[in-house]
């Protein structure tokens, strides 16, 4: 089969867009069903591992759409920082269907069908967000994948679920609009383009309204969940656990980062951003977030709000990293959505495979539960570490740059922030684990040993996402790439 | 015979009209009325074509020149309009065929064609006359026939609604009527082109002025512009649900139209902004019926009421690009007239065929039709969607042009309030799919179905025109900025 690269580039978009025909015809025979999806993931897969062949081979993939209105057209065009999104995304993907299959249907949920389409649109919407060529593009896709997965977070039907559902779309509809696009039509207005290009649109005459419009898109870009405007990432916890894992710690919160560093790199570029006198506020926001999320996490015993609050606080590592305007910041960054993506897929894949196998949402109840599920324990426990920082996982490097990148500004705050913020990872996350397999409180005594894990699929899942965390680390050269692909794409280097 | 066409527009439907009563076999009339409709739409093509091709037709009645006979003078501006009122009531009255069926008793049903097919006869003639006693004249035709289509509703509180509407329309085309006849007495003629060369020089004198005033008001009576706009929520919540999708589609855009008209053409922005703070009262009443409209409709209990209330809420953005008083401000109102009318339309249609299955308005009664009326209740969340300006919809692409008009001119403020205000937007389409897709049913709806597809099929022609013409603006802000081009141009009074 010879497809041309764009024709892949836009089926990338359009395959699950067919895959939700397929599940919605499917619905009266769940095993074809979830075949038509796991189908469509492995396409996925095949496409974007293919255009990765081709952009590491320095071919450029570029697609011109129609022209819409004012000039404005819808267009794509691959560059490095795109592709990590897209892979992690493409990847996760396949992954989280077979964690669901076992997990739906472990849980007895219902709807299956509308969870499996919307799933399939928020992918489809992911990747025009990861191969957006200009801000109004990356704009459409950000609100459709909004759109597309308020049912998923509503899932449940419950007035709990309502209610979160209502503060998901409040908070990032209201930050889009008011922020975001405010910030994207008055770019427009003041540059005439909405084009990314290497080094920025903004020329030193626009210096003034572009210090106006970096906190117009910090703050309008509310799905990288910067405090004050985090709260829809715990309200959106009342979802099914694998929309919490692929969504609410993959596809939308890093398209939200993703769209914080393509914004800082593209639209501004590192070298105006560094002189904008917004940008110190933004910055202290950022780690002031990182901090006080991992507070919030300390407290929390629901296992996935804190894993929520932990995320707020590992995605504002990745804006701050945006905000340090240094190369290493930003390849810190780049490197970070996708090594956090691994561990904190994992964390949720733990949380529900202990939901599923043993009803157990309180932290405080998991003690000597490592001896019920040592395979899920050790995950989490590989989970955790990464998210940490600790070798032998990927997260380790992310951070190591984020790091440099700190001491590149001389931003010691900055430093001190992170590495206070990495303690603070141990002291919620290790005792988990921990306790898990070294406590002798919960065990039932009296009743003879034996396993209690999570459904097949499930353990398959989870155990390969935890793989995933390890080969991060002993083999980060690939990810690395790309991420200096993306410095020199964006015009800047690392020293 | 295409030499006649302006005056063919009006007279096709205005002789149709006592004939129907003639035909008097319902469901023949029904048929005829489509066609004779459908015949104004393709006169309209033919003008549009017209206009493109020689610009502006100037058609005398009887072929008596202007001063002593009326003229009707169709240029870009009327063509987009006409083409607007003539495609939506041909639409409309493919879904009424069954629609008013439930709504109306059959003896009725032959008086509502008339009366339909005699306020289309007024709307499409206010449109194309270049006579301001003509004008009057058409208004009362079309008011008359659309308090007998409100009455007609079988809510019995469609009366007063219809007697509210009576008494305020009266009013308002009283006070037109004393604004025309003060501008006759300055001038001595009624066509708006010698009214508009002979003016300037009378301007100063309070006569004017005081035509002006009454004008002006009589028109916001008429267009429902806050804080005139109170028998606007009532008529269109217990018209037939057919009369409504018409009217909230056309009749306020034609009242717009007629603004437009006496601000630009007869007395010329410049008089209209520097003798009267007209610009200051437009944005602050636009505002406030954006905001007090949005937060009313926010409580309504009525299906019909709420997006009543929304349409008066979206007549304040097209008073609000009016404000602007620039070209671009200009554009703005004049697709989201269009655009407004087909999101209107889509969703009282819809609204109408779900009435039709269920008999009542009231949203309780809607709960749980998502399941029972995918297709119908889609085209709500749709037109909503359009209605709080999601990207891909029309909606958008209003928003689009109003934001960057009111930063054009440096009204950021402004630009700030609408965008907060599509949350209000976002508020109350929400609290509707809430109560569609998430509320257990109230009533029993076993045994509802879809809606017959005689509606389903305009509806969803609507539906897809939300996204057409969200995607594919040529024809909508093409004709817009050709008519705000020459309305500039004639005066030549850009700001």
């Amino acid at each position: 089969m010879a497809l041309s690269a764009e024709m892949m580039l836009i089926l990338t978009m359009v395959v699950p867009l067919i895959a939700v025909g397929g599940i919605a015809a499917a619905h009266k025979y769940p095993n074809l069903r979830e075949a038509v999806t796991i189908t469509a993931s492995l396409i996925l897969i095949y496409l974007v591992s293919s255009l990765y062949g081709i952009t590491k081979a320095g071919g450029v993939v570029s697609v011109q759409g129609a022209e819409l209105f004012s000039d404005l057209a819808l267009s794509f065009r691959i560059e490095p920082l795109g592709m990590i999104f897209s892979l992690v995304a493409g990847y996760l993907w396949l992954v989280t269907t077979i964690y669901a299959i076992g997990y739906m249907r472990g849980h007895h949920e219902k709807n299956q069908t509308r969870f499996y389409c919307c799933f399939a649109i928020a992918i489809s919407s992911a990747m025009g967000i990861a191969y957006a060529d200009n801000l109004f593009t990356l704009f459409i896709f950000y609100e459709v994948l909004t759109l597309s997965t308020y049912p998923l977070v509503t899932h449940a039907g419950t007035k709990e679920a309502k209610n979160g559902g209502r503060v998901y779309l409040g908070i990032l509809l209201s930050t889009s609009v008011i922020f975001l696009l405010l910030g994207i039509i008055s770019t427009w207005y003041v540059t005439g383009t909405l084009d990314f290009r290497a080094g920025g649109i903004f020329g030193e005459e626009h210096r003034k309204a572009a210090a106006i419009l970096l906190p117009l898109f910090i703050f309008g870009i509310g799905k990288a969940a910067i405090m004050p405007f985090h709260r829809w990432l715990p309200s959106a916890m009342v979802a099914p656990t694998p929309v919490s894992a692929l969504l609410h710690a993959v596809a939308v919160v890093k398209a939200g980062v993703f769209t914080v560093l393509k914004v800082c790199t593209y639209t501004f570029g590192i070298d105006l951003l560094v002189s904008l006198p917004t940008r110190d506020f933004l910055l202290y926001l950022g780690c002031a977030s990182i901090i006080l999320a991992s507070l919030v996490a300390m407290r929390k015993d629901n296992l996935k709000a804190r894993l929520a609050y932990s995320t707020v606080s590992q995605l504002s590592y990745i804006t701050v990293g945006a905000l340090l305007a240094t190369g290493s910041g930003a390849l810190g960054g780049a490197m970070h959505i996708a090594t956090h993506a691994f561990g904190k897929i994992t964390l949720f894949f733990c949380a529900g495979a202990i939901m599923v196998a043993s009803h157990k949402t309180e932290i405080s109840q998991m003690k000597g539960l490592g001896k019920h599920m040592p395979i899920t324990m050790t995950a989490f426990f590989i989970g955790s570490l990464s998210i940490i920082g600790l070798p032998p996982c990927g997260g380790t490097w992310s951070k190591w740059y984020l790091m440099v990148g700190a001491a590149d500004t001389g931003k010691w705050l900055v430093m001190a922030v992170l590495m206070v913020s990495s303690l603070l990872n141990i002291a919620y996350l290790l005792p988990i684990p921990l306790k898990a397999f070294l406590s002798e409180d919960g065990v039932e005594k009296d009743r003879s040993f034996q396993l209690k894990e999570a459904p097949l699929p499930c353990l398959i899942a989870l155990c390969f996402t935890a793989f995933g965390c390890l080969v991060l680390f002993f083999y980060p050269q690939p990810l690395y790439e790309i991420a200096r692909a993306f410095l020199e794409a964006s015009g800047n280097y690392v020293r | 015979m295409t030499t006649h066409l302006p005056i063919l527009q009006v007279i096709i439907p205005l002789l149709a009209a006592p004939f129907c009563i003639f035909l008097r076999i319902p469901r023949l009339v029904g048929i005829f009325a489509i066609l004779v409709s459908a015949a104004a739409f393709l006169v309209s093509c033919g003008l549009l074509q017209q206009v493109i091709t020689a610009g502006t037709i100037s058609y005398k009645l009887g072929g008596w020149p202007a001063p002593w006979g009326i003229e009707y003078r169709i240029d870009i501006l009327n063509v987009y309009l006409l083409l607007l009122v003539s495609a939506m009531s041909t639409i409309v009255l493919v879904a009424a065929q069954t629609s008013i069926k439930k709504e109306l008793p059959e003896d009725r049903h032959v008086f509502f064609y008339t009366s339909f097919l005699l306020c289309l006869t007024g709307l499409l003639g206010i449109l194309a006359t270049a006579d301001a006693f003509n004008v009057f004249v058409f208004l009362e035709i079309s008011a008359l026939s659309t308090y007998t289509m409100i009455a007609l509703g079988t809510d019995r509180r469609a009366l007063t609604a219809s007697y509210q509407y009576l008494i305020m329309g009266t009013i308002g085309a009283t006070f037109i009527i004393i604004g025309v006849g003060l501008m006759y007495m300055m001038t001595g003629t009624l066509n708006m082109y010698d009214l508009a060369e002979r003016l300037p020089e009378v301007n100063t004198s309070r006569t004017v002025l005081s035509a002006f005033g009454f004008f002006i008001v009589g028109v916001c009576l008429k267009l429902a512009l806050f804080p005139l706009h109170l028998w606007l929520p009532n008529a269109y919540a217990f018209a037939p649900s057919i009369a409504t999708a018409f009217l909230a589609a056309t009749a306020t855009k034609v009242a717009v139209y007629l603004l437009i008209r006496l601000v630009f053409s007869i007395f010329g922005i410049e008089f209209v902004v520097t003798v009267l703070p007209m610009q200051e009262i437009f944005m602050v009443l636009g505002l406030a019926g954006i905001f007090a409209a949005s937060v009313s409709a926010i409580y309504q209990l009525n299906i019909k009421r709420l997006f009543a209330y929304s349409s008066v809420a979206q007549i304040g953005y097209m008073i609000l690009g009016l404000a602007i008083g620039t070209k671009l401000g200009l554009v703005a109102t004049l697709v989201h007239m269009f655009n407004h009318a087909l999101m209107k339309a889509a969703v009282f249609l819809a609204i109408g065929g779900a009435v039709y299955r269920i008999h009542s308005a009231q949203l309780i009664h809607f709960a749980g039709l998502g399941r029972k009326m995918p297709l119908t209740m889609a085209a709500i969340v749709i037109g909503g969607l359009s209605l709080i300006g999601v990207p891909l919809t029309v909606g958008f692409v209003s928003k689009w042009y109003l934001v960057l008009a009111l930063l054009e001119n440096g009204w950021w403020p402004v630009a700030i309030l609408v965008l907060m205000s599509s949350l209000l937007a976002v508020m109350y389409v929400w609290r509707t799919v809430e109560w569609i897709y998430f509320t257990p049913p109230r009533i029993n709806i076993d045994d509802v179905t879809e809606a017959p597809l005689s509606q389903l099929i305009p509806i969803w022609i609507l539906v897809l025109a939300n996204i057409y013409f969200g995607l594919n603006t040529s024809l909508t802000v093409g004709l817009s900025k050709m008519a705000a081009e020459s309305l500039y141009g004639i005066f030549g009074g850009v700001l």
